[in-house]
């Protein structure tokens, strides 16, 4: 994957950041992980990519950062309901995003929201992943790019 | 007052669409998940402005623009996506949207383009 490849989700995690109320975000450098040991926090938002690229994008966060910015957005409601919501939400927002770049034959699907790391079903296990940490407040996450061309 | 039908797979953008209703410039009458459950309340409450998702399960915003126009040319509706490229927004367009505002978006930018949809 190139590094311009990378820079649009990058680009896009930092655009998603700077609509909340706590602007201040930081991306850490990307570095590749086996898809046999995925990163991932409590909540795990999914979007399958089919077209030229095909595999998923996914970013996953703790439950903490995902309340937090919950409230960063306006929303008083930090049920556990939103909080997949929300996880899906940033997928799909970071995701759909990417158009801009890849145009429209970068097919995005509609966001599943799980607990924990995707299985081998989401990621298969014979390619790498890309892993964006995320900084923002004291919480850490990260955006998890696993696309075959 | 104009009436709003909001139409999101995600509860938290639906609930953010209301929020930004603080000068009373529209009423909410109808709020669907997805474009099926759209198609049916928008026969129920015929709503005058309409903000429709594009990724949707069961029917997809391109789709439910399609037979919203079809019920009614008069209805305007803007489109409310994460799919930036330009393909998608002239199409929705063509389709017979009104609008569109990329997500994600502040409640300024919103109240913005629901604005230029009401004085279109």
């Amino acid at each position: 994957m190139s590094e311009q490849t990378l820079q649009v989700f990058i680009d896009g995690v930092l655009r998603y950041f700077q609509h909340t109320n706590d602007k201040e975000v930081k991306v850490g450098t990307p570095y590749l992980a086996e898809n046999q040991n995925p990163a991932a926090y409590d909540v795990t938002g999914i979007i399958g990519i089919s077209g030229p690229y095909r595999g998923c994008v996914y970013f996953t966060a703790p439950r903490i950062l995902l309340k937090h910015l919950l409230l960063s957005i306006g929303e008083s409601d930090t049920s556990n309901e939103h909080i997949f919501d929300l996880v899906g939400e940033v997928a799909n927002t970071i995701s759909g995003n990417a158009r801009s770049s890849f145009g429209h034959e970068f097919m995005i699907s509609v966001p599943v929201m799980i607990e924990g790391a995707p299985s081998h079903i989401h990621l298969p296990k014979q390619l790498r992943s890309y892993v964006i940490p995320v900084y923002w407040k004291s919480y850490h996450a990260a955006v998890v790019i696993c696309l075959e061309q | 007052m104009l009436s709003l039908m909001i139409v999101d797979d995600s509860n938290i953008i639906r609930r953010k669409i209301e929020r930004c209703n603080d000068s009373d410039a529209f009423k909410v009458v109808a709020s669907a998940a997805n474009g099926l459950q759209a198609l049916e309340l928008f026969k129920q409450t015929r709503p005058q402005l309409v903000t429709m998702d594009l990724t949707m399960p069961e029917m997809d915003g391109i789709a439910c623009i399609q037979q919203l126009v079809a019920l009614d040319p008069g209805v305007r509706i803007l489109v409310i996506s994460a799919l930036s490229d330009k393909a998608t927004g002239i199409d929705a367009l063509k389709k017979g949207a009104r609008g569109f505002l990329c997500k994600p978006f502040t409640e300024e930018q919103l109240l913005e383009a629901l604005t230029e949809l009401t004085q279109d």
